[in-house]
């Protein structure tokens, strides 16, 4: 097995198409629809490429962190709204913990007198 | 506004001569020539259309020093297009019945034939267009500028990397974006881009080491926000790509990231943006009178191909329209995405 020091690596991210090699059909349907998604439509590809960000932190995708870091400022997007696109998905992300705690209460509830 | 950088004339670099520019980025190793990319094509030897631009780099003295100007101008250049090279500019423009001169630099207002340039060329029919920093008219003894330019319908095509002020300055310097909204008003006030005629356009370059994105979107987006903001309108924006030479490529240099950059561009290389290079249709003319097939081959300190006019002064436009186009590793700069080129994003359309 060659030495990879870590499980990522950045200049895996080119190398995204090669995934066709075991299922060439399959992978040529991913990026058909991938390309689709992102094309201009109700949404810009600016608004597009914000959302992806967003979810790229959410996922917690290296890849997808640095493909729509880029992808954004090229679309036009600046600094002050990809960070708040980020805030956009750790707020879910925390918020969706939280509001499990009302689940917590229900046991709490059921479980006490 | 702020601190003005040194150019790279100034720091003694040797980044400062097309040559070593040249050297440097045949030493980078790239996935193809561009040769290659042309052949793809079928756009090699890339010839010319028809010459529709005469573009004259009036000198290279700026009030400003961006960073990733390919010029390398500023206050300290002292080249300045004489008085028989501009004659000799005007004499083919008129004898070549070109219908577009594009006056650049450095800040081209700057010369003090800029005032004469203008009103002559406009006097010939010709269709004038001026690359205007906005904040060269602004200064002492230029600010009849703007109204000389209404007068004689020049096209303003403004620099303004975005319509914010920290990316703005990170690229052209500390209080540039002020002093810019200041001139476009200025330019608002007199009629440029509020629909009367008087055409007022914008170019943005990204503040970084990447692509532009859609000039439609851009477009867009910055209409809505230089109006909401300030109040300020114009009529098309431009996307133009960085190119990796003089001082971006000596950023960089710095970065360690030529590679990388000259990279994506070859990566991102369009046929359709190369069938519509601004070579094709332009002939650019340096301050001494050498001929060049664009305005970065000029800063390249490459001429066009021997055996053609390679001065103003002999210039023929038959001749001239029948030579090989010289190129380079930095025209991927030019074919990469959209494309890019001093009218902006060239991919199915040269000019709206």
């Amino acid at each position: 097995m060659p030495d990879r020091p870590h499980y990522y690596h950045h200049h895996d991210l080119p190398r995204f198409g090669e995934i066709k090699r075991g299922a060439r059909e399959l992978a040529k349907k991913f990026f058909d629809w991938y390309g689709a998604v992102f094309s201009e439509g109700a949404l810009t590809a600016r608004e597009k490429a914000l959302i992806a960000l967003a979810v790229a932190h959410a996922v917690q995708c290296p890849y997808c962190i640095d493909a729509y870091s880029r992808d954004a400022l090229e679309k036009g997007s600046n600094l002050e709204q990809m960070t708040e696109a980020v805030h956009v998905a750790a707020a879910i992300r925390g918020g969706s913990s939280l509001v499990h705690g009302v689940q917590m209460l229900n046991h709490v509830d059921e479980l006490g007198m | 506004m702020g601190r003005v950088l040194p150019t790279l004339r100034k720091q003694g670099s040797p980044l400062a001569a097309g040559a070593a520019q040249r050297d440097l980025l045949a030493r980078i190793p790239l996935p193809r020539s561009f040769a290659d990319a042309l052949r793809s094509s079928d756009l090699y030897p890339l010839r010319p259309t028809t010459i529709e631009i005469l573009q004259i780099n009036v000198g290279k003295r700026c009030n400003q020093t961006c960073r990733h100007c390919h010029v390398d101008a500023g206050p300290d250049r002292v080249e300045v297009m004489p008085r028989p090279v501009i004659e000799a500019c005007l004499s083919f423009l008129e004898r070549a019945h070109i219908p577009t001169l594009d006056i650049t630099g450095g800040a081209p207002e700057l010369h003090p034939d800029f005032r004469e340039i203008v009103a002559r060329a406009a006097a010939l029919g010709a269709h004038v267009t001026h690359r205007c920093n906005l904040t060269a008219i602004l200064l002492p003894n230029y600010a009849d500028i703007p109204a000389l330019l209404a007068a004689h319908r020049v096209e303003v095509i403004a620099s303004l990397p975005y319509y914010q002020a920290r990316q703005t300055d990170a690229q052209r310097g500390e209080g540039v974006f002020e002093a810019s909204i200041v001139g476009l008003r200025r330019l608002n006030a007199l009629g440029y881009g509020r629909g009367g005629g008087l055409i007022l356009d914008l170019v943005t370059n990204p503040v970084g080491t990447y692509l532009p994105g859609s000039q439609a979107a851009l477009e867009r987006d910055w209409k809505r926000e230089l109006k909401r903001r300030h109040d300020i309108e114009f009529d098309h924006l431009y996307t133009i790509t960085n190119m990796p030479i003089s001082r971006f490529l000596a950023f960089l240099e710095d970065e360690g990231r030529t590679e990388q950059y000259l990279t994506r561009l070859v990566n991102a290389y369009n046929p359709r943006a190369a069938a519509g290079v601004m070579c094709r249709n332009t002939l650019s003319v340096g301050w001494d009178g050498t001929l060049y097939d664009c305005d970065f081959n000029q800063m390249l300190e490459l001429p066009v191909s021997a055996g053609v006019p390679r001065t103003i002064f002999d210039a023929e436009r038959a001749a001239l329209e029948s030579r090989d186009i010289e190129i380079g590793p930095h025209c991927f700069g030019c074919t990469a995405g959209a494309g890019s080129s001093c009218g902006g994003a060239v991919a199915g359309l040269f000019r709206r």
